[in-house]
């Protein structure tokens, strides 16, 4: 329970099915570190913030069910936000949520859960889960509400980790689950809904792993480098490779004829590459630590729509096995902008998710 | 069915405190400052529950001062001595509401030793010439240890420094006396003693120097200022007088001994002999106690681990730490804390709960392995 209008839901709608719940909430993060990036009030509405916990304690006080509060904070550090910074300082744009689904979420809290006493957990997320007979295994689906759909974050589940798992919001649209919060009678039915990394205020990761550095006690490594065209000719300075990301345009501080674009970061060389944007469209890419969740694998090659990020339309594409079962080479039928590594290729077919894996 | 095991973070009001404590909210409503009959018979109460602490502590009635509680007590007891300036001698154990005053202060925190006791000749070593006051707490809130408090009381006069005691956790567990203890300064909370929560008290040596840190009416000898909480005060006076001793020890060693026997993989935190008589400590190999204390809570058992930040989220103890723990076993240790309400029955249903949890967890653990 994160205190928000979706996981408050999901605790109003098992409890009103007479479902015996437990509300937990992970403290992930201490808002109060890091004060340069703490922003107005101290953090205050971010994810795990007083505000939130006390409003995740109101909801199960008004279900009139047991709630705690378990300390994540360690775990969270060592399995999100340390591989989030430094994925970017190899050059990578990592995703949090992804790593915070895999090794918090669904695996550390989920042996917590179990730990109490829990048969599975349940979560606010967008994305459904059911069992076929068939094949013997959990598929997942995109959710109805496919504006709200989550299933990208979600490519890292495993089978064990889905047979413990309940989305109870996938069958239904964010309005219909404001609605069912209202008729609840929970108090946080129109809360907004939550930014998209938790731990990073105004989405300046670049700022945080600076401010993290400097609580750390590291010192300012050499990060500034240039930024180079294709051809290796020097357009201008940068502060460090993790301010960029592959298809960032902004902050490049660069004149030039035509709108340039990263394209790569070379972390090693301390060197931006920027072109234009044709130069960011890739034909193919190949998807790193497969994890297969409908199907069990591909074979042959296989017809299916490919996501490369949270707000990317997934791209007709045939995905190619490679000598090594957690490799896919992913072959788009027509190029696409921005493939950025350290991001998720997330394969579908129609509603149904195949799998993902990372783009290398 | 509840059971509570969870004394040492606070206390039900005892039967006999909540019948002194209605009748006073009923009854005894002047302000003890007032000069008619109804002042003074609150002044009258007032004065006998001095005397009812005061006899507890083994001091004099005018040597006991009440104010809100144990942090009260505490800022009053250190503040009100080296004020701004002024060095401090404390332990790494001590209570959050001694730390954290310490913390505003010039402060020399003596470390303890793998059994939780400091060593008096340690404080000896980290007085300095300008050293205004040593806080030592007389029992630890998480492991039950007792401090050495008389030998450093010792110390403290041959330097000629002031001694505060915390005493929250030891008042009403175990005899104190102020006067064979040697001590300047001794902290109570009432809440700890089946009093209600809201009031406290400071012992006061006769002689002690000691600045007021609240500015107001000339209430409590000008020490601290406000119109009493006589109802509160009336409580804490009853539930001092019915102090009992001997009762707990030998439930809290059922329960130590049985789980011990029971279950695998653990061990007493701190000194078992140097101990208040409601509290074990105890680690669990393994798994983070959080789920187990969430588990048998769920299961109708209060327990704690740890100390809570403002989210309601557990922290390591620092007291584990303090003593030499590793932060996986500090963060696998759990306190059971007894009182006058425990039973054998509760204890042997606890027993069974640690026991049956304790199991379930280690099974879902994949990295212990029995040795």
């Amino acid at each position: 329970m994160s205190g928000g209008v979706d996981s408050s839901a999901v605790a109003g709608l098992l409890h009103r099915q007479g479902v015996k719940i437990v509300g937990l909430t992970m403290q992930l993060w201490n808002q109060r570190r890091l004060p340069e990036v703490a922003g107005e009030g101290g953090g205050a509405g971010r994810c795990c913030s007083l505000d939130d916990v006390y409003d995740a304690r109101y909801v199960a006080q008004l279900l009139g069910i047991p709630y705690y509060v378990v300390n994540f904070e360690q775990r969270f550090e060592e399995n999100v936000v340390k591989p989030f910074i430094d994925e970017y300082l190899a050059g990578r744009t990592p995703i949090p949520c992804t790593l915070c689904n895999n090794f918090i979420k669904f695996d550390q809290f989920l042996e917590m859960a179990e730990g109490v006493g829990a048969e599975k957990i349940a979560t606010g997320h967008y994305a459904r889960i059911s069992f076929n007979d068939q094949t013997g295994r959990y598929e997942m689906r995109r959710s109805v509400d496919s504006g709200k759909d989550q299933t990208y974050f979600l490519f890292g589940l495993k089978q064990a980790q889905m047979a413990h798992t309940l989305f109870p919001l996938g069958e239904y649209t964010k309005p219909q689950v404001r609605e069912m919060a209202r008729e609840l009678g929970i108090p946080v039915a129109d809360k907004p809904d939550s930014q998209e990394i938790c731990f990073v205020p105004n989405g300046d990761y670049a700022a945080f792993i600076d401010a993290y550095f400097k609580e750390q006690g590291i010192p300012p490594r050499q990060m500034r480098g240039e930024i180079v065209d294709r051809e290796g000719q020097v357009l201008g300075e940068h502060d460090g490779v993790h301010h960029f990301t592959v298809g960032q345009r902004k902050g490049l501080r660069v004149t030039a004829r035509e709108p340039l674009y990263v394209i790569e970061t070379k972390p090693a060389e301390h060197q931006v590459i920027v072109g234009r944007s044709e130069d960011l469209l890739r034909a193919t890419l190949v998807a790193a630590d497969m994890n297969w969740i409908s199907i069990a694998g591909v074979v042959a090659p296989m017809r299916a729509q490919v996501k490369i990020r949270h707000r990317h339309v997934a791209a007709q594409a045939t995905l190619y096995p490679t000598a090594d079962p957690a490799r896919v080479e992913v072959r788009f039928d027509e190029p696409q902008r921005a493939v950025t590594p350290g991001q998720g290729a997330v394969m579908y077919s129609g509603d149904l998710v195949l799998g993902g894996g990372w783009i290398e | 069915m509840r059971a509570y095991f969870d004394h040492n973070a606070t206390t039900p009001v005892s039967a006999s405190v909540l019948e002194s404590l209605i009748a006073a909210l009923g009854e005894v409503y002047g302000n003890a400052s007032s000069i008619h009959q109804d002042g003074q018979v609150a002044k009258q109460r007032l004065e006998q529950a001095r005397r009812q602490v005061a006899g507890r502590l083994g001091c004099d009635a005018r040597e006991v001062i009440f104010l809100s509680g144990g942090t009260e007590a505490n800022n009053l007891a250190i503040f009100g001595s080296v004020g701004g300036q002024g060095h401090v001698v404390t332990t790494s154990i001590e209570h959050p509401a001694v730390l954290n005053v310490c913390a505003r202060l010039d402060t020399t925190y003596v470390p303890v030793g793998g059994n939780g006791i400091v060593d008096p000749d340690a404080i000896q070593d980290a007085l300095r010439p300008d050293t205004g006051l040593i806080s030592v707490m007389h029992a630890n809130n998480e492991t039950g240890t007792i401090q050495p408090i008389a030998e450093i009381a010792r110390v403290a006069r041959a330097a000629g420094v002031p001694f505060h005691v915390d005493g929250v956790q030891a008042f009403g567990k175990i005899p104190v006396d102020v006067k064979a203890l040697g001590v300047d300064l001794y902290s109570v909370s009432g809440h700890k003693l089946y009093a209600p929560k809201g009031v406290g008290a400071l012992y006061v040596k006769k002689g002690t120097r000691l600045k007021p840190q609240l500015f107001g009416g000339r209430h409590e000898r000008e020490l601290r200022p406000g119109t009493e909480n006589v109802p509160g005060i009336i409580a804490l006076g009853r539930a001092a007088a019915d102090i009992r001793f001997g009762l707990m020890e030998n439930l809290r060693d059922r329960l130590e001994l049985g789980i011990l026997r029971r279950v695998c993989g653990t061990g007493v935190n701190g000194d078992v002999a140097q101990r208040l008589p409601n509290t074990t400590n105890i680690y669990f190999d393994g798994f983070d106690s959080e789920a187990m204390v969430i588990s048998l809570d769920l299961k109708g058992f209060a327990v704690s681990s740890g100390s809570a930040c403002s989210s309601g989220a557990v922290e390591p103890s620092h007291v584990l730490l303090a003593m030499g723990l590793s932060k996986d076993r500090a963060k696998s240790s759990i306190r059971f804390s007894l009182g006058q309400s425990n039973t054998v029955e509760q204890v042997d249903a606890l027993m069974d709960a640690v026991a049956q949890s304790a199991a379930h967890l280690r099974a879902l653990s994949p990295t212990y392995t029995s040795a």
